[in-house]
């Protein structure tokens, strides 16, 4: 987030999040993950570290999370590798948030595939409900970023909202999902084109279409 | 066509349940301890008799790879096989396909393919991005464990091996086997200097091989079908089937696996509906993912989909993420979206990359809007020819390609713009 990033200054920072350390449930994960790695290479687990943290720090804020500094300084303390390490990671991968976001992190992909069909519509959507690129709108419930290319390109455009993906959107239903989380539900997730189940051909897959009803079995014609 | 029993993910759009049983029912983890049993080297022959070329874009024989392993690793110096499923490429989305739907496909692909190669384990790295991917990967991979198909005697074919999976965090540059293995260590994803080539000495300084996630999926199925049925597909060097991902300007986007060597034109017609407006409609294709030149649509029409079919025409196969572009296209601005893609991406290492993607952006955006120069369209190809090649790893190539395929087809669209904002005269003293 290069632009109009708002990070709290220091002293408050300290204040809030000078103690922070995992909850029981998430050192249990946190050192499931160390445990992928060899005996001495537990700074591999430094990004699933970085992300349970953005994730507690989320859950206690009601927002998708970010990486207060002092929260850096846990993980890496937690690993026992020096901060500065800790911190390079934490600033180099775009999943890490340096300063508050809202509620809803609305990631709209604005790479050519996505740009082709038309997530200009989807940015003008954002823009009509009080969403400004690299902005939290006043209420924090929104945070909107444009981010590059998220591998959904046979579905584009899409937003992925938090962990969630919306695909085949356009100015409607992408107005109705932000809607949708204003008021507190949950829009339906994935393609939001009727009838289309995931990246088959709108209208139904022009192949393999014995699976589409039951698990069929192929070999039985090899 | 390919036939529907030929076709090696049967449930690439899910409509059935991912899981171990249904996969099992699928065909997955049959005998899988008996295809092993030829032996390493008998492995590493098919999958080179199979012809199957790496899918993550580069297109190297992948039985190849496996063999430049060490042959006798130890366990202080382990080999490892890492799965690279940072899929960023714009215009790719076939591996969150497999992982989403298939995943079992993958792992016991790991599994064999990590045998093969006498892996200790295999760390499949899933973009950040792939949240719910991921989270479907965990589980797969757990319900492996379980039933005992990984860890200790893995699927009773008494070899030991370990599958980890390994988030990312959102950063296209992951996607290079180096960056990949730094960030697979914790540190920033920045491309090492080759050689060492990692598989002498890779992830934690031991022998390594990095292949694409359909590279390791389809696998299982070509040991179990025989490397002749896998090589009946396609042309001379390009074999085996492949999943094609068609997004842009078709009437129906989608992801498919069809066989190497399909034209173009069939590729579309049959599973996209064909072009938005027809085929006088089409402007132009770009046929493999974000870092290939973009082709004309009078040149790309009858282009066999595969490695040297595209390649003919000036550009390459990728991994086969084809972008349709019709003539409402801005195509200036698609290709500046592009520069702006490889500036966001740049990892900041090497100073051709880093300041030359930047650059090459902001100029792109004054071509968008005419504002340049048009004695600039040149300097702009000439700054596209000193980044290339340039730079440790292939960003900076990746970077520079688009634009040269815009100028190279494209340059009078480019000159046009330039006119209509400065008046004919201006081009004519400029010139």
């Amino acid at each position: 987030m290069a632009d109009a990033a708002h990070i709290p200054d220091e002293a408050e920072t300290r204040a809030k999040w000078g103690n922070f350390a995992f909850s029981p449930e998430y050192k249990k994960k946190a050192d499931i993950y160390i445990g992928r790695y060899p005996a001495g290479r537990q700074q591999s687990a430094v990004m699933a570290l970085l992300d349970l943290a953005q994730r507690q720090v989320g859950e206690e804020t009601k927002t998708q999370g970010w990486l207060p500094v002092p929260v850096i300084e846990y993980v890496a303390q937690y690993l026992g590798m020096p901060y500065m390490r800790a911190y390079e990671v934490a600033t180099f991968y775009t999943m890490y948030n340096l300063a508050p976001v809202g509620r809803y992190h609305v990631q709209v992909c604005g790479t050519t595939p996505c740009m082709l069909r038309g997530s200009d519509d989807i940015m003008a959507a954002c823009k009509n409900r009080g969403l400004f690129k690299g902005a939290t709108t006043p209420d924090g419930l929104f945070t909107l970023t444009e981010v590059e290319c998220m591998g959904n390109c046979s579905s584009a455009p899409m937003v992925q909202i938090n962990d969630d993906n919306y695909e085949d959107l356009d100015y409607d239903s992408m107005t109705a999902i932000l809607g949708d989380l204003a008021d507190g539900k949950q829009p339906k997730i994935g393609t939001q084109l009727p009838g289309r189940h995931t990246v088959e051909p709108y209208g139904g897959p022009t192949t393999l279409k014995a699976m589409v009803d039951k698990n069929h079995d192929y070999r039985g014609e090899w | 066509m390919l036939q529907d029993k030929d076709r090696i993910f049967t449930n690439l759009y899910g409509y059935q349940d991912f899981g171990l049983k249904a996969a099992q029912k699928r065909g997955d983890w049959d005998k899988t301890a008996a295809l092993m049993k030829v032996g390493q080297d008998a492995i590493i022959e098919e999958v080179k008799a199979s012809g199957l070329r790496g899918r993550g874009g580069a297109g190297f024989p992948t039985g190849m790879k496996w063999s430049f392993m060490p042959k006798n690793p130890t366990p202080e110096r382990p080999n490892f096989l890492v799965i690279n499923a940072d899929e960023s490429e714009p215009g790719s989305c076939k591996d969150r396909e497999i992982i989403r739907h298939d995943p079992h496909k993958l792992i016991e692909g790991a599994l064999i393919a990590g045998f093969a190669m006498r892996a200790r384990a295999a760390y499949i790295y899933i973009r950040g991005e792939y949240i719910f991917e991921a989270k479907v990967l965990e589980k797969a991979v757990a319900e492996a464990y379980a039933a005992g198909l990984l860890g200790k005697n893995a699927a009773k074919s008494g070899y030991d091996f370990d599958v980890f999976v390994h988030r990312g965090a959102g950063a296209y540059i992951c996607g290079e086997e180096t960056a990949m293995i730094e960030s697979l260590e914790g540190k920033k994803g920045q491309p090492r200097l080759k050689p060492p080539f990692p598989a002498g000495a890779g992830l934690y300084g031991c022998p390594t091989t990095v292949n694409n996630v359909e590279s390791i999926a389809v696998v299982p199925t070509i040991l179990r079908r025989g490397a002749a049925w896998f090589k009946s597909f396609g042309r001379e060097n390009n074999h085996g089937t492949k999943l094609f991902q068609i997004s842009g300007h078709v009437e129906k986007p989608c992801v498919v696996e069809e066989s190497m060597s399909i034209p173009f034109r069939e590729l579309i017609e049959k599973h996209c509906g064909g072009v938005r407006g027809g085929w006088d409609n089409l402007l132009a294709v770009i046929p493999g993912g974000s870092s290939v030149p973009l082709v004309p649509a009078a040149m790309m029409m009858d282009v066999p989909m595969d490695f040297d079919g595209c390649k003919e025409v000036g550009s390459g196969l990728g991994t086969a993420a084809v972008i349709v572009m019709d003539k409402s296209t801005d195509i200036v601005r698609a290709i500046s979206r592009l520069s702006y893609f490889y500036k966001h991406e740049s990892c900041g290492q090497c100073t051709p990359c880093r300041e030359g993607t930047g650059w090459m952006w902001r100029v792109m955006e004054r071509m968008r809007t005419g504002d340049a120069a048009a004695s600039e369209i040149d300097m702009l190809f000439e700054v596209t020819k000193q980044v290339e090649g340039h730079t440790i790893c292939a960003l900076g190539d990746a970077a520079a390609w688009p634009i040269q395929g815009l100028i190279k087809h494209f340059r009078p669209e480019m000159e046009r713009r330039i006119a209509e904002k400065h008046g004919d005269n201006m081009l004519e003293a400029a010139e």
